[in-house]
């Protein structure tokens, strides 16, 4: 059972393959295939997740390896894999939401000219992502972190003869560059530290090599952050995910909601062994998730852009996540991904079916009322909405809750992180009902354009909005039947000796609050924009200076553009100008000019004038004569 | 009193060697250039060259000098000259030229310092009969450069004149 | 009688030197040419003087030598120059300056 984990990496990329040689020519077929090709994967895995679940826990770690990649003197890094419980809920994850988002873009793109490629990509992805789930060393890790990069870019700027979208695909890829950049010289600083890149031995001898709090791990552990940081869209590298938004709605629901974007905190949750060992890196780990978190979910409250508001959702709840493996909640940190991952797609895919039915529409200004016109999409989206506020009994109240609960009473949690935690899910509520309210309800803002060529979303595209619909709200109750979804987690974790803090049961307390803040914000947010729909505007316009800057993303974007971009750009100015300009033509027209200058000094000699002649060898007696005086005297 | 007389000598060639550098009128250079000549002739004696003496008058004032004059008269030495196309060539002669009389200087100063030789008497008292002495010498050590000279002299004249010829 | 041989020497440095600058300095090829005759006349008395001091009778007979060769140099230097200077209409030195680069 567990030999068919290499068959997750396998489907995806022959679905990649026939649909890079056949998409254009049947793309319909192609797109079928792709989606069968994932769909097959998730067989796969959870054929893996049986062949696990008949091991005994403490046994449920598997190394299996393809083939010796490099064999480098000294280093050799095999073309390996890693089955363990993180790897096997990851994959499942993956392949599961992909399938759904899968069949999802077969109605979404229908008619697309790019149909056949946009299937290659995702295969492509799937691929790359698996890849990275189940690496069982750093480089073959570094493989599908830069193939998850790469198919980013390439479906942000799917519709690249759209400026904005080829814009926002370059700049994903340079920000992720620098997490690449950190991530490489992590790779190097281990491979130096223990002369190997394999997860099992780096993790098994990491007690022993590295000094806990110590420069070399703390360093590690700090280049290990920025890749997440850069991959995860966290504070001060999130930059990219709004602009993202430019990509097909099914790529954003996919990549940047649900899987790509989780890589940061997979990544932390992998190299565990690593960052239990620096006290230092896991506290700014948590504090980075805390201050995104709230920093994000201000800014949700005021975007008119439905996708951008859902973007600036999944940085503020990754930041949940970083706050969660921050505190040391490594399994309570992937439980909330996989209910993220599921009322996050969704979200994404109902706004689709939103903006496709209104022909490309996605301000919300212009929406409204169109519970009428589309029941399934609101339904659903009212499913996964209560879900990310955390209302009780959805997937995304235990998920949060656990969270919430680690950061109080956790011994490397403090009381700061949990208001934090707390004041952002109530605020959560608020963004996410708001966007709810101006979408499905209120009188109609639409373009009477749009209303007339209204379609609805065809069953292909409305029963994943169902499935994930279903999961949204009964994916939190993995967490209680016997061997409970942390407790499933948990060996994956203990192998290597690192003790994860975990929770047991419901903190009634906690619980209680957190319900309460999520109905507070639910009322609000229904205050606000169902009930007095003016109020807004007399909002905005008391607290005018607030405004501009949460609609201005507080002026990151601006700052960067300014400090960063300008100064690349005044460096690109220099080489040119300067470097190249005055230096390098100075230097090689310098030469000519010398040469010419010196013939011209030279000819001077050989002028013709007899006395000229006698003046230079006279010239050369007196040296001479110089010289034999000087040896007399 | 031979200082006295070297030092009228010495004055007078050296004035007779400025007067053939700075007259304008090449006859009157070359007038000025025999006077310098006399004068060297006469140091000559002072040296007990005798022989040499009436030579260079014979040879040098009589001989080369009148070729000069000859020269200078059958070229219209009566033109101005033009002014020198040269930029500053005075002033590097000048300076050059004061160069080299330092590194002279310089050169005898350094003999002085290890003593210049005091006349010593010849083995032969030459002012008796300086002719034949030179001509023993003449013909005996220096024989070999004697006969090239005189083949030398064949040559200057064959030159001469084939360079003077109108037409080949 | 004699004066010392550092002042012989002293004096045919300059006589030299003049002659040197009155080489470099005019324009006339005959002035050069007799400027090159005081140069070799120079020469002379340095050896002479030379030849005085050490009891030598060489110093005198390289004198010899060297005015035969002075006289045969002036025999056809001075052809060379009435051949070119003959069809000119001036006596200029730096006319002749066909060797120039």
């Amino acid at each position: 059972m567990l030999t068919n984990v290499w068959l997750v990496l396998l489907f995806p990329l022959l679905g990649f393959l026939w649909c890079l040689v056949f998409g254009r020519l049947w793309p319909r077929l192609s797109g079928w295939v792709a989606s069968l090709a994932i769909g097959a994967a998730f067989a796969a895995s959870v054929s893996v997740l049986v062949g696990l679940l008949a091991l005994v826990p403490g046994d449920r770690v598997r190394v299996g390896t393809l083939y010796t990649w490099i064999g480098s003197g000294a280093v050799t890094v095999p073309l390996g894999i890693l089955v363990d419980p993180l790897s096997t809920v990851m994959i499942l994850i993956v392949t599961g939401v992909s399938f759904v988002i899968h069949v999802y873009a077969l109605g979404y793109m229908a008619g697309d000219p790019g149909y056949g490629r946009f299937f290659a990509y995702l295969n492509l992805f799937v691929l790359a992502m698996v890849l990275l789930v189940l690496a069982g060393n750093f480089l073959v890790l570094m493989v599908g972190w830069a193939g998850v990069g790469l198919c980013s870019y390439l479906l942000i700027a799917f519709w690249f003869e759209r400026p904005e979208a080829a814009a926002a695909g370059v700049k994903a890829f340079v920000v992720n560059a620098i997490g690449d950049a950190g991530l490489i010289l992590a790779a190097a600083l281990i491979l130096t530290t223990f002369k190997t890149l394999d997860y099992v031995t780096v993790f098994q001898e990491a007690p022993r090599l590295l000094t806990p709090g110590g420069g070399t791990v703390t360093a590690i552990t700090l280049l290990l952050l920025v890749a997440a940081v850069a991959k995860s869209a966290q504070l001060p590298l999130y930059v990219w995910l709004p602009d993202a938004m430019a990509g097909p709605t099914p790529v954003s629901a996919l990549i940047h909601a649900a899987t790509m974007v989780t890589a940061g905190v997979y990544l932390i949750a992998r190299a565990a062994p690593l960052f239990t060992l620096a006290p230092l890196t896991m506290g700014i780990i948590a504090w980075i998730g805390a201050i995104t978190a709230l920093f994000a979910a201000t800014i949700g409250l005021v975007k008119p852009n439905i996708k951008r508001v859902l973007a600036y959702s999944t940085v503020s709840q990754i930041g949940y996540m970083f706050l969660a493996v921050g505190i040391g909640g490594f399994a309570a940190g992937i439980f909330h991904l996989m209910t993220h991952a599921f009322f996050k797609a969704l979200l994404f895919l109902a706004a689709g079916a939103v903006i496709h039915a209104l022909g490309g529409e996605e301000d919300m200004r212009r929406m409204g009322g169109l519970r009428a016109h589309l029941p399934a999409a609101y339904w659903t989206f009212l499913a996964a909405a209560l879900a990310i506020a955390g209302f009780p009994g959805f997937a995304g109240f235990f998920s949060k809750d656990e969270i919430i609960t680690l950061a109080f009473t956790a011994r490397t949690g403090s009381a700061a992180l949990g208001v934090i935690a707390l004041v952002t899910a109530g605020l959560t509520a608020v963004y996410m009902f708001r966007v709810f309210f101006l979408t499905f309800h209120g009188k109609p803002r639409l373009d009477p354009q749009a209303v007339e060529h209204l379609h609805r979303p065809g069953a292909v595209m409305v029963v994943p909005l169902i499935v994930l619909g279903v999961l949204s709200v009964v994916g939190g109750y993995v967490q209680f039947p016997g061997e409970g979804f942390g407790d499933f987690l948990l060996p994956a974790f203990t192998f290597f000796g690192v003790q994860p803090v975990v929770v047991y049961g419901l903190n009634g307390g906690i619980a209680a609050a957190s319900s309460l803040v999520a109905l507070a914000g639910i009322g609000i947010a229904w205050l606000v924009w169902q009930k007095y729909p003016t109020t807004p505007e007399a909002l905005g316009r008391a607290l005018a200076p607030v405004h501009a800057a949460l609609l201005n993303d507080y002026g990151v974007d601006a700052l960067y553009g300014l400090v960063v971009v300008g100064a690349v750009r005044g460096l690109g100015v220099l080489c040119a100008r300067v470097v190249d300009g005055l230096v390098l033509n100075g230097i090689v027209d310098g030469v000519g000019t010398a040469v010419r200058g010196l013939s011209a000094g030279v000819a001077h000699l050989e002028s013709g004038y007899v006395r000229t002649y006698a003046v230079a060898i006279l010239a050369g007696v007196i040296v001479i004569l110089a010289f034999l005086v000087r040896g007399g005297l | 009193m031979g200082l006295i007389i070297f030092g009228i000598l010495a004055v007078v060639a050296v004035a007779g060697a400025m007067g053939m550098v700075f007259a304008r009128n090449a006859v009157y250079s070359a007038l000025c250039l025999v006077v310098t000549f006399l004068c060297i002739a006469l140091l000559y004696l002072s040296l007990s060259a005798d022989f040499l003496a009436v030579v260079q008058v014979i040879v040098y004032a009589g001989a080369i000098m009148v070729l000069f004059l000859f020269v200078i008269t059958l070229l219209n030495p009566s033109r101005a000259e033009t002014p020198d196309r040269l930029r500053g060539q005075g002033w590097v002669a000048g300076i050059l030229a004061l160069v080299l009389l330092a590194e002279i200087g310089a050169a005898v100063a350094s003999g002085l310092l290890r003593a210049l030789p005091s006349p010593t008497p010849p083995a032969v008292s030459w002012s008796v009969n300086n002719a034949q002495v030179v001509g023993a010498a003449l013909y005996s050590q220096f024989l070999f450069p004697f006969e090239v000279v005189s083949l030398l002299l064949l040559v200057a004249i064959i030159g001469a004149t084939v360079l003077a010829k109108r037409r080949l | 009688m004699l004066a010392p041989l550092s002042d012989y020497l002293i004096l045919s440095a300059l006589l030299f030197t003049i002659g040197i600058f009155g080489f470099l300095y005019r324009k006339n090829p005959l002035i050069m040419f007799m400027s090159i005759e005081l140069m070799l006349n120079a020469a002379n008395l340095t050896f002479v003087a030379f030849g005085r001091y050490l009891g030598q009778v060489s110093g005198q007979v390289m004198v010899f030598f060297i005015l035969t060769i002075a006289a045969a140099e002036v025999v056809v230097g001075l052809a060379i120059i009435v051949a070119i200077f003959r069809a000119r209409a001036s006596i200029d030195v730096d006319e002749i300056h066909l060797l120039r680069d």
